[in-house]
């Protein structure tokens, strides 16, 4: 045969081949991919998807489990920020690729059980392992539909305290042992805000009372009974807590207490090793952001104080969703990781405050002292007793969301250099073109 | 690999020139010919077939759907349950709701989009035409060139970000050194399209300079020769010489960087970190492309979304439009 019918042999083959890839390519990128699929040796594998720091990783329970059940590999996939790994999780809910648990942030889990949403996840109140009465019952509630089912068990609370800065207090001629610094503004935020002032009045050069007032705003709302929702309604408008958390944070602005960053953002995470503000609204997984961003030079400066009311802030749940191909072996996993045993752990190496109150009791919790931050405050006491001071609040469906657009509003005040009159009607229309 | 074009030395078409096949009977020499038909003609069908493949699934099909899509309020998580509303989504961008946020969008898309190109193309052919004269390296710095262009955007924008950090940043350590500032980059409006189109101008000066320095060899040297002749100074050939011949070229680089700047994502977006969704806390460097994602992704409102994205694509056609009509001009001058 002659040369060019050779090429033509080969052309043919080769547009063959080409074609051939066309249509694979095509067809896997219109089929969603599997995940967790079992081989042939039965072995499953259970995905977890997971924002921020839930903890399991870094206290051992994933290899724990699998030593246990020699037939499941635990695989997580975690995300930085929560808005990211909520938007990824909206997306797969109607696309497909969900993993097998997913994490919930509070702030969505009166969405994740509203009529739309609820039966894409499996009922967990029934799971194998899971005793009701161990859950805070607020924290149980919250992730219960209106028919009975309970799509989430709840990993963590967010009960707050206030970080500070011992030696920073000091140098601003302040009360600087953890009672007397929770006695100034015992049971008032105002009185937070006032203690800013006289902070400022004699502030190391370059430093502020507080590093945003966005966490300020975010901490007397989360500290009220009624936040964003009343009834069911959308009631931020006349919402006393939100009006006070606004005043508050417009006081702060105005009074130059705040260093104006906006929390998380690298920024914000560079001030903590340069030392630039004195105290910040602690959560307890904010230890975790404290130690890891203020770094070893200021080991042993930080201290924690009562904050001046008992509130909620973040904390998590776990949910099976229903179309998971494991959601039997998912849900097995889901009890035993929320089990007190579990949570008591996770407390000790990240501190998220356990959901579940039986694990209060287990040695090594209330009685926890951070060595990072005050030695010898008694962390564990503080936040198990603030965790179970917490008043259930109305979570409604857009709370994270109002969340975010009120935190936007006060950095339009604090970045921006807005007036509270176009920084709170700035707010309301973010808010009204975002609901529907 | 084997060359596609037939050897010329058997003949102009190369098969003609090969020994009839053995006549084993009529039927199979039919087939054999009809089958030889379908390959000259069908061939390059198959071979072009790829593109429009993968054209059609990733790049028709969302198209249409997100058209159908800007008529209905949707709702991210439950896209099967979409309602129809018409024009609504259009509305409610030009005159609605979210009209305040639209034409915001619009406007800092057409000033970034200014900020950025105007002076990345300067630049690019100041860099061309001096790489263009024989200096020492220069294939090293043709090559250096392109890095800027290598690198991700992600890295990029992280980088930036911190140089124009408020805490420790380096641009405000240098205003510092001239007893200026600081500046709170981030914040202002101006200041950070300012810094989001440094990002971009750093990423794409290399890559348009390439272009031009290609066009700029391809210019005759007997021009650039009669006119020093002439006396005209480098500068002066710049203006005379260099810059008409490359007038095709920049206009093509101006269509790139334009369509390019309307579809300006990534770098406002990372650029402002907790607030990168909406384009800074006060939407000051929102572009259409980040309403876009904020209306999709944040808001979970596709249909809003879609109408978003086909606002863009209308611009974008109107680009190209304006492109051609400037292009047939410009061949009808010469």
């Amino acid at each position: 045969m002659s040369r060019p019918t050779v090429q033509r042999a080969r052309l043919r083959s080769a547009v063959l081949a080409s074609a051939a890839a066309t249509l694979a390519l095509v067809l896997t990128g219109c089929s969603s991919s599997d995940s967790g699929s079992a081989s042939a040796d039965g072995k499953i594998t259970l995905t977890v998807g997971t924002f921020g720091t839930f903890g399991y990783k870094e206290a051992g329970l994933y290899d724990a489990y699998m030593k246990q059940h020699p037939g499941i590999t635990i695989k997580e996939n975690p995300t930085t920020v929560e808005g990211n790994y909520w938007t990824a999780l909206q997306t797969r809910l109607s696309g497909g690729g969900l993993d097998d648990v997913q994490a919930l942030e509070v702030g969505r889990i009166s969405l994740a059980t509203s009529e739309d949403l609820a039966d894409a996840f499996a009922d967990l109140s029934d799971a194998p392992g899971v005793e009701k009465k161990n859950y805070l019952p607020w924290k149980w509630d919250q992730a219960t539909t209106a028919d009975g089912r309970t799509i989430g068990l709840g990993t963590d609370v967010g009960p707050m305290a206030i970080c500070y800065r011992q030696d920073l207090f000091k140098a601003a001629g302040l009360p600087s042992d953890p009672e007397s610094v929770g006695r100034l503004w015992a049971g008032d935020w105002a009185k937070f805000v006032e203690t800013g002032k006289r902070y400022q009045a004699k502030a190391p050069k370059g430093t502020f009372f507080m590093d945003s007032a966005t966490g300020l705003f975010n901490a007397v709302v989360s500290s009220s009974p009624v936040q964003y929702y009343k009834d069911g309604e959308l009631a931020y408008k006349d919402s006393p807590s939100v009006k006070t958390a606004w005043d508050l944070a417009v006081k702060a602005v105005q009074g130059k207490t705040s260093q104006g960053l906006k929390m998380f953002d690298t920024p914000w995470q560079t001030a903590f090793s340069k030392s630039t503000f004195a105290t910040t609204v602690c959560p307890s997984w904010q230890q975790a952001n404290i130690q890891q961003f203020s770094g070893p030079a200021n080991k042993g400066k930080w201290n924690i104080a009562q904050p001046p009311a008992a509130g909620n802030w973040g904390g998590s749940f776990l949910a099976v969703p229903a179309s998971g191909k494991h959601v039997e072996e998912a849900r097995k996993l889901v009890a035993w990781l929320t089990a007190p045993e579990q949570q008591a752990k996770v407390f000790q190496k990240v501190g998220n405050i356990p959901a579940n109150q039986a694990a209060y009791e287990l040695p090594g919790v209330v009685d926890y002292k951070n060595p990072y931050i005050g030695p010898g405050a008694a962390t564990g006491r503080i936040f198990s007793t603030a965790a179970q001071a917490i008043k259930p609040a109305e979570i409604g469906p857009h709370a994270q969301d109002l969340a975010g657009a009120f935190g936007t509003g006060v950095q339009l005040m604090e970045q921006n250099g807005k007036s509270p009159e176009e920084a709170w009607n700035a707010t309301v229309r973010e808010v009204d073109s975002t609901l529907q | 690999m084997a060359s596609t074009t037939a050897p010329s030395r058997n003949g102009p078409a190369g098969r003609r020139s090969t020994p009839p096949p053995p006549p084993r009977s009529a039927r199979a020499s039919a087939w054999r010919s009809r089958l030889h038909r379908w390959d000259t003609k069908g061939t390059p069908y198959a071979l072009v077939a790829p593109f429009f493949l993968v054209f059609a699934a990733f790049g028709l099909f969302p198209l249409l759907y997100t058209g159908w899509l800007s008529f209905h309020r949707v709702s991210l998580y439950n896209v099967d349950r979409a309602e129809w509303v018409g024009l609504r989504n259009y509305a409610d961008l030009f005159t609605g709701q979210v009209s305040h946020y639209f034409w915001n969008a619009l406007l800092n898309t057409f000033t970034l989009g200014v900020l950025s190109t105007v002076p990345q193309l300067l630049m690019a052919l100041g860099l061309a035409h001096l790489l263009n004269y024989r200096l020492r390296a220069r294939g090293f710095l043709r090559t250096a060139l392109l890095a800027p262009y290598a690198t991700s955007v992600a890295a990029a924008t992280l980088v930036f970000a911190l140089i124009f950090s408020p805490e420790g940043g380096m641009a405000n350590w240098v205003l510092g050194l001239f007893g200026a500032g600081p500046v709170h980059w981030e914040a202002g409006r101006w200041s950070s399209q300012f810094a989001i189109s440094v990002i971009v101008t750093w990423r794409w000066t290399g890559y348009n300079a390439l272009i031009f320095l290609a066009a700029m060899q391809a210019v005759p040297r007997e021009l650039y020769e009669a006119a020093a002749l002439d006396g005209a100074n480098r500068w002066k050939q710049f203006l005379h010489v260099t810059i008409p011949a490359l007038r095709p070229t920049i206009l093509f680089t101006v269509i790139v960087s334009t369509i390019g700047a309307t579809q300006l994502f990534g770098e406002p977006y990372l650029f402002g970190g907790q607030s990168g969704h909406q384009g800074g806390t006060d939407h000051q460097y929102e572009t259409l492309g980040i309403l876009m994602y904020d209306q999709g992704f944040h808001s979970s409102m596709l249909g809003r979304a879609s109408a978003v994205a086909w606002i863009m694509f209308g611009l974008l056609l109107l680009i190209g439009l304006v492109n051609a009509l400037i292009t047939r001009r410009l061949r009808a001058s010469q």
